[in-house]
C-alpha cells in the first residue's frame, strides 16, 4: 500500500470520511481548524458528507447531536477552550447517548502556541463521563477517528478524540482506504432516552455508570492500549505525543504501556504492567490524570514530581529527567531580541487601536488577531479573557465605574467572535440599560485561524454565497439605537466616531469596517514613500507599530524608512505625519 | 544497518514561505522511501512572529520535533532567526541562511538592538554557516517570494545521494503549475 504524508488534522478528516461520517459542524480554533477544512474538501468526491462552520462550538455540537439523533454518523472539531462552550450539550449527551455514532475532536494546546490557557481536556472527558481516545501520530489519528465511531455506536455514547498541537500540526505517514458504506439508521421516537427531563435523566444516570464500567472492561484488553515490554528496570505509562518522545529516547529498551484510550483508564492492565517492572514512571503533558489514576489504584509511581505541569515535553526533557546526556548546542553571546507576532502591515485594526491608545481609552479586549493590539508600541488593550468576554465585561466594568469609566472605556470584538458569543453580551447591554460602547472590528473574515467564513461574511465553508448577517440591523434590532460605521484607515473618522460615541449617553456600537488585508480579494496599493528631506525624525509614525516602518540612522538624523516589500499602501502613517514626509506611492 | 534519523529545521519570520519548503522536503524524502515527520506552526505566531518547522527522516522517526543539539541543518530565511535557533544545531551541523535582516518589533520600537554581527560570532565559535543573498537570487529567478526555493537549492548540495532531477520532480509535484518554472529557476540558482 502506498504511504501518504499527511497532517494530523487532515488524517482525522480522512478518518471521518472513511468511517462514513455524514455531517461535520465546527467553529474554527487553533489547533483544530484544519480538521473541518480538510473534511469540507471531500465535497466533490463525497457530497453526502455535509460540512459547515457553525457560529460557535455549542451550536456545532448540538448540530452534530441532531444528525446523530437522525441516525447518521456525525462529528465536530474544536480547540480545548471551545469544549468549555460545548460542555453544556456534551454533559447531557453523555446521558442520552447516540443513534448514529458521534465523535467530538478536541485539540489541546500544551505550550499555548495560540491559546489563552493550557487546560487539559481529559478533565472534561472524566467529568462528562464520556470516553476519549488519544492518537500519537497521523496514522493513529485516522485510525482512532474511525474507531471512535464504532465504539460510539457499540457503547451508545458520544466519543472524544483528543488531539494536541504537535499531533494536529505534524505530518507523518499513513495508508488510506475507501469510504465505508454506513447507512443512516432509522430514527425511532424514544422519549425516555432523548428527553432529559428529570424523570428520564434519573433513569439514564445509572446507564451512564454501567457504560463506564463496561468501557473500563473494554479498556483492559483494547488493542489501542498496548504493552511493549523491554527492560524491567523502568516501566513508562504514556499516551499521545509523549509516547513518541519516550520511544525517541528509549527505543525498545524500556517497557512502555501506551494508552490509546485515556478515559476511562484500565485498572488491571495498569496494575499488571506495574507488577512486571521495578519502577513505574507516568509521562504525560499538562495535568497528572493518568498518575492520579495509578495512585488511586494504590500504585507508587513517579510523575509530576519529575515532570512539569506546564508546556510541551520533548526528548531532551525526558533525557534530562532520567540523567541521560543532553547536547546543548552552541549559543550566540549576543542577546537575541524576541520576535513576537504583530499585526500585519496594513492591518485594518491598527488605525482603530492607534486612536484608542491616543485617547488613553480602557479597552476590554477579546479573542482574535486584534488581541495583538496589546503589543508595544500600541499597548492598547487592558484585558483579554475568552470569546465574547469583551462585550459582557465592559458592561460590568461600567456598572461599577459609572460615569467615570463610561466616557473612556470600550469593548473591542471581531465579527466572527461577535457571532460566536458577543451578541448575547450586547443584548445584555441593551436590556440592562448599560451606558457602554462596543466596537465591532469587522474585517469580513475569521482572521487569526487562517481565514474561515462566518455568518457575517456572506459565504459558507465552501466559499459559496450564503445568508449574511446584517450587523448594523442586528444591533438596532436588539435595542442599540446608535450604530456608527467607520473606516479604520481613516484616522480622523475614527477619532470623531470614538470621541462622539463616548460622549453620548446610552449604549452605542461603532462598526470599524474594512476587510483583512491578507484576503486575496484585497488588492494592495503601491507602497508609500518617505521623503528623507522632509522627515524630521519625530518618530510619530513609529507609534503605529507597523512592521513595514523603521528608523534608519542615529538620534536626530534618523529617518523613517518604509519597506516596500511589506507596505501595502494603507496610508495610515501618511495621515499621521505632520511634515508631509510620507507620500502615497503611485 | 539502520539509517540514523536526520534532522532539518526551517526557521524564519511568519509569512516567509517556510510551509512550501517543508512540503517540498517532506514530499521528496517520502518518495525516497524514508519514514518522515514534518512539524509545523500554525495560528498566532504566523502573524510576523518567529516560526520554526521541523523535518525529520530515517528508517523510523518517533518524535516530531527537533531538540537542542540535534539538527543536521538549519535553513533560515533571516539572520536573527538563524541565531535564535542555532543551539538546536548538532556538533558538525550546518546553518544555511539568507543574509537578510528583518527587524522584530522590539528593535523597531527601540526597546532592543539588532545584533548585526551575530553570524560572525557564531562562525568564530566553529559553527559552519553558508550565508547567502538568497533574495537577490530569488529576484533574479523572477520573484522575491522564491527565497524559499533558493535556500532549498543550497541545501540540496549537501544531499549527493538525491539527484537534481528528483528535487525538480518534487517541485513539479508540490507547486502550482504556473509557478513551477520560476521555482525551478530559483532552486537551480541556489544550488549552483
Amino acid at each position: 500500500m502506498k504511504k501518504t504524508l499527511m497532517l494530523g488534522n487532515e488524517a482525522v478528516a480522512r478518518g471521518l470520511y472513511e468511517a462514513g461520517c455524514r455531517l461535520v459542524s465546527s467553529y474554527p480554533g487553533t489547533p483544530s481548524t484544519e480538521i473541518t477544512e480538510y473534511a469540507a474538501e471531500y465535497r466533490d468526491v463525497c457530497p453526502e458528507m455535509y460540512c459547515e462552520w457553525a457560529p460557535n462550538e455549542k451550536v456545532a455540537l448540538e448540530v452534530a447531536f441532531g444528525a446523530s439523533l437522525a441516525g447518521a454518523r456525525a462529528a465536530c472539531a474544536m480547540k480545548h477552550v471551545g469544549l468549555n462552550v460545548a460542555a453544556d450539550p456534551l454533559y447531557t449527551m453523555s446521558y442520552t447517548g447516540v443513534n448514529g455514532g458521534l465523535v467530538l475532536c478536541v485539540a489541546d494546546d500544551p505550550g499555548m502556541h495560540s491559546s489563552q490557557n493550557e487546560q487539559d481536556s481529559r478533565h472534561h472527558a472524566i467529568a462528562a463521563k464520556v470516553p476519549m481516545l488519544e492518537p500519537s501520530d497521523s496514522a493513529e489519528a485516522r485510525e482512532y477517528a474511525m474507531l471512535a465511531f464504532e465504539l460510539s455506536e457499540q457503547f451508545d455514547t458520544p466519543f472524544l478524540l483528543r488531539m494536541c498541537t504537535r499531533i494536529a500540526h505534524s505530518q507523518s505517514l499513513l495508508t488510506v482506504e475507501d469510504r465505508q458504506d454506513i447507512p443512516v439508521k432509522p430514527y425511532v421516537k424514544t422519549p425516555q432516552k432523548y428527553i432529559m427531563a428529570p424523570a428520564n435523566a434519573i433513569r439514564r444516570h445509572p446507564v451512564v455508570e454501567a457504560r463506564t464500567r463496561a468501557l473500563i472492561e473494554y479498556a483492559e484488553t483494547a488493542p489501542v492500549n498496548r504493552v511493549e515490554m523491554g527492560g524491567t528496570e523502568i516501566g513508562i505509562i504514556c499516551s499521545g505525543t509523549c509516547y513518541r518522545y519516550v520511544k525517541e529516547v528509549f527505543g525498545d529498551k524500556a517497557s512502555v504501556l501506551k494508552l490509546g484510550m485515556v478515559n476511562p483508564l484500565p485498572e488491571k492492565l495498569i496494575t499488571d504492567f506495574a507488577a512486571k517492572v521495578d519502577r513505574v514512571v507516568v509521562i504525560e503533558e499538562l495535568d497528572p490524570v493518568i498518575e492520579n489514576h495509578c495512585k488511586a489504584l494504590g500504585l507508587t509511581v513517579d510523575g509530576k514530581n519529575l515532570f512539569p505541569m506546564e508546556g510541551e515535553f520533548s526528548q531532551n526533557l525526558i533525557r534530562r529527567v532520567f540523567g541521560m546526556e543532553v547536547k546543548e548546542g552552541v549559543t550566540a553571546e549576543e542577546t537575541i531580541p524576541v520576535r513576537p507576532p504583530v499585526m500585519c502591515a496594513g492591518c485594518p485594526h491598527r488605525g482603530l487601536f492607534y486612536t484608542l491608545a491616543k485617547h488613553k481609552i480602557t479597552v476590554i479586549g477579546d479573542i482574535g488577531c486584534y488581541t495583538l493590539g496589546m503589543a508595544q508600541p500600541l499597548n492598547a488593550v487592558d484585558s483579554v479573557l475568552c470569546m465574547g468576554a469583551s462585550v459582557s465585561g465592559v458592561h460590568g466594568f461600567n456598572k461599577i465605574g459609572g460615569a467615570e469609566t463610561e466616557k473612556k472605556t470600550v469593548a473591542v470584538i471581531g465579527d466572527s467572535t461577535f457571532m460566536h458569543s458577543g451578541m448575547t453580551g450586547l443584548v445584555n447591554i441593551s436590556y440592562n440599560a448599560s451606558n457602554s460602547t462596543v466596537i465591532i472590528l469587522d474585517n469580513s473574515i475569521t482572521g487569526m485561524t487562517g481565514h474561515q467564513q462566518n455568518p457575517t461574511t456572506g459565504y459558507n465553508i465552501h466559499g459559496d454565497p450564503a445568508a449574511k448577517v446584517d450587523l448594523e440591523a442586528f444591533c438596532r434590532a436588539v435595542g442599540i439605537d446608535r450604530v456608527t460605521v467607520v473606516d479604520p484607515y481613516d484616522l480622523a473618522a475614527c477619532d470623531k466616531a470614538i470621541t462622539e460615541e463616548l460622549a453620548s449617553d446610552g449604549p452605542g456600537v461603532i462598526m470599524s469596517r474594512r476587510p483583512c488585508v491578507l484576503l486575496k480579494t484585497v488588492k494592495a496599493k503601491p507602497a508609500v514613500k518617505v521623503d528623507p528631506e522632509s522627515c524630521r525624525s519625530c518618530k510619530k509614525c513609529m507609534k503605529l507599530g507597523c512592521p513595514a516602518i523603521h528608523m534608519e540612522g542615529e538620534g536626530k538624523t534618523a529617518k523613517a524608512m518604509v519597506d516596500p516589500t511589506l507596505c501595502v499602501g494603507c496610508g495610515v502613517c501618511e495621515q499621521l505625519c505632520a511634515f508631509g514626509a510620507i507620500k502615497g506611492g503611485n | 544497518m539502520d539509517t540514523v534519523t536526520k534532522n532539518i529545521m526551517i526557521v524564519g519570520v511568519g509569512g516567509q514561505g517556510s510551509l512550501l519548503a517543508s512540503k517540498l522536503l517532506g514530499h521528496l524524502l517520502c518518495a525516497e522511501g524514508y519514514d518522515v515527520k514534518v512539524s509545523e506552526v500554525h495560528g498566532m505566531s504566523q502573524r510576523g512572529g518567529s516560526v520554526v518547522t521541523y523535518v525529520r527522516y530515517g528508517d523510523r522517526v518517533d518524535s516530531p520535533i527537533i531538540d537542542k543539539g540535534e539538527a543536521d541543518y538549519i535553513v533560515s530565511f533571516e539572520k536573527l532567526e538563524a541565531a535564535r535557533w542555532a543551539s538546536c544545531l548538532r556538533e558538525g551541523g550546518r546553518i544555511i541562511v539568507n543574509d537578510r535582516e528583518t527587524d522584530p518589533m522590539p528593535v523597531i520600537t527601540g526597546a532592543a538592538t539588532y545584533p548585526h554581527g551575530v553570524l560572525e560570532s557564531l562562525k568564530q565559535k566553529g559553527v559552519q554557516i553558508d550565508d547567502m543573498d538568497a533574495l537577490t537570487l530569488a529576484n533574479e529567478a523572477g520573484t522575491a517570494k522564491a527565497v524559499n526555493l533558493v535556500l532549498m537549492g543550497r541545501l540540496s548540495r549537501y544531499f549527493p545521494e538525491i539527484s537534481e532531477d528528483k528535487w525538480m520532480r518534487a517541485i513539479e509535484e508540490c507547486v502550482k503549475p504556473k509557478f513551477v518554472e520560476i521555482n525551478k529557476k530559483a532552486f537551480a540558482l541556489g544550488r549552483a
